[in-house]
């Protein structure tokens, strides 16, 4: 991968006056994988925060060919462009030699709930795209309601904090691990935190033939309630409290990409964000303390699989 | 950003956008309440405040920080934060301030 000295040679292919709100990560997230993909790029997008700002009429963030898509719908829709550009190749309306990358992007109410469907249809179908989710853990688009990614015990509009209930009742849904099931060849966890990890994902995935998923986290500060200018901070406490492991999955084979030295408290991540923090004022139910167990034990599955795939 | 409104003859077909990236025209500078100010001699030019900046708002020539594109920083501060803390060159100002500099 060229070093980002090089990279900044590169056209800008991300428009600035898109009206993401200002301390929102997800553009660079969009930036970096631009880079990495060029101008030779079909870009589809779920309905969400980014594709609604970067969007907005009679405006376009874009110099890249862009789908607006429905909420649901952002897979298919990509999986349908890059099945078009085979036929028209093959028909030779298109060189041969010529590589164009297709990529769908999501954030995690068009992925994890709305578009799962579409999402799992278009890697079973083994179409050559790359999906990139953009986690911020609810829908904040729409006013941060919660979503299937959404943790427990989390403060939204929908999972009011309050006395009968401390935020939301259920744990997040492991979508990575569910794209990992579906046996495609690329799958990968990612943090805004650490974008040349981020974006050499981006150029693996793409570089490999078939469908592929990235799972990004992209702290959002309205939704997590913390000020503007930590959204890479956030997301590296994320990554160093092992809520967030980043790693990847080729072929079948897990590696982890960082390991913390020393590996700091989910409560540590929690105490910066807003929408924990009736939770760390009085947790009868033991809320943080679940975290942390459910952190222990799927940091050490991740290790187990780890040790597994480097043994055969 | 032109203000002037198009009539019916000047409308592309369907209201269609025609210009990639035209969002250019719109400057989200006015969002700012914090602007940044590069301290040239202290930065290392590791680019990080380019890569992790969501306005693509960092001007880079020949591979070197130059400075701002401030008719479309938002001021969020995410440059200063991420700006490596061993050299700091990277602080945040208040705008009003900075203004009435340039105004003096």
């Amino acid at each position: 991968m060229p070093s980002l000295k090089q990279m900044s040679a590169n056209p800008e292919l991300l428009a600035p006056g898109h009206r993401a709100c200002a301390g929102c990560a997800a553009p660079a997230i969009l930036r970096q994988a631009l880079h990495v993909s060029g101008p030779d790029t079909v870009v589809g997008f779920a309905t969400g925060c980014m594709e609604v700002s970067t969007t907005i009429y009679p405006y376009t963030a874009w110099k890249v060919p862009y789908v607006h898509c429905a909420f649901e719908n952002s897979a298919s829709t990509i999986a349908g462009a890059e099945a078009a550009y085979q036929v028209l190749k093959r028909r030779g309306r298109i060189p041969a030699d010529k590589k164009i990358n297709f990529i769908a992007f999501g954030g995690d109410g068009g992925t994890y709930d709305i578009g799962f469907q579409a999402l799992s249809g278009a890697m079973e179908r083994g179409h050559d795209m790359l999906y990139i989710c953009y986690d911020n853990n609810a829908y904040m688009n729409t006013g941060i309601q919660r979503s299937s990614a959404t943790p427990r015990g989390a403060s939204t509009n929908t999972s009011p904090a309050g006395r009968a209930v401390p935020g939301k009742q259920q744990d997040r849904k492991d979508l990575t691990a569910c794209m990992v099931a579906h046996n495609i060849p690329y799958v990968a966890q990612a943090s805004v935190s650490n974008h040349m990890d981020f974006m050499r994902k981006v150029e693996k995935a793409l570089a490999v033939e078939g469908p592929s998923f990235i799972n990004i986290l992209q702290p959002c500060h309205r939704g997590w309630r913390y000020k503007p200018e930590d959204s890479i901070k956030l997301a590296q406490l994320a990554v160093d409290s092992l809520y967030w492991p980043i790693f990847e999955v080729e072929n079948g084979k897990w590696k982890i990409n960082y390991k913390p030295k020393e590996p700091i408290p989910v409560a540590d991540w929690f105490k910066e964000q807003g929408r924990f923090r009736h939770i760390l004022k009085d947790d009868p139910e033991g809320v943080i303390e679940w975290h942390q167990e459910q952190t222990d034990r799927r940091w050490k599955e991740l290790l187990q699989r780890e040790a597994a795939s480097q043994e055969d | 950003m032109s203000n002037k409104l198009l009539n019916w003859r000047e409308m592309p077909i369907g209201g269609m956008v025609v210009r990639a990236g035209n969002s250019e025209e719109y400057e989200t500078g006015s969002w700012r309440t914090y602007r940044p100010v590069h301290v040239e001699e202290r930065c290392i030019h590791c680019l990080r405040c380019w890569i992790l900046c969501p306005d693509s708002a960092i001007k880079v020539e020949d591979g070197k920080m130059v400075g701002f594109d401030l008719d479309h920083c938002k001021g969020c501060g995410i440059c200063a934060a991420e700006c490596p803390p061993k050299c700091h060159a990277i602080e945040m100002k208040l705008d009003s301030e900075c203004e009435d500099e340039a105004s003096a």
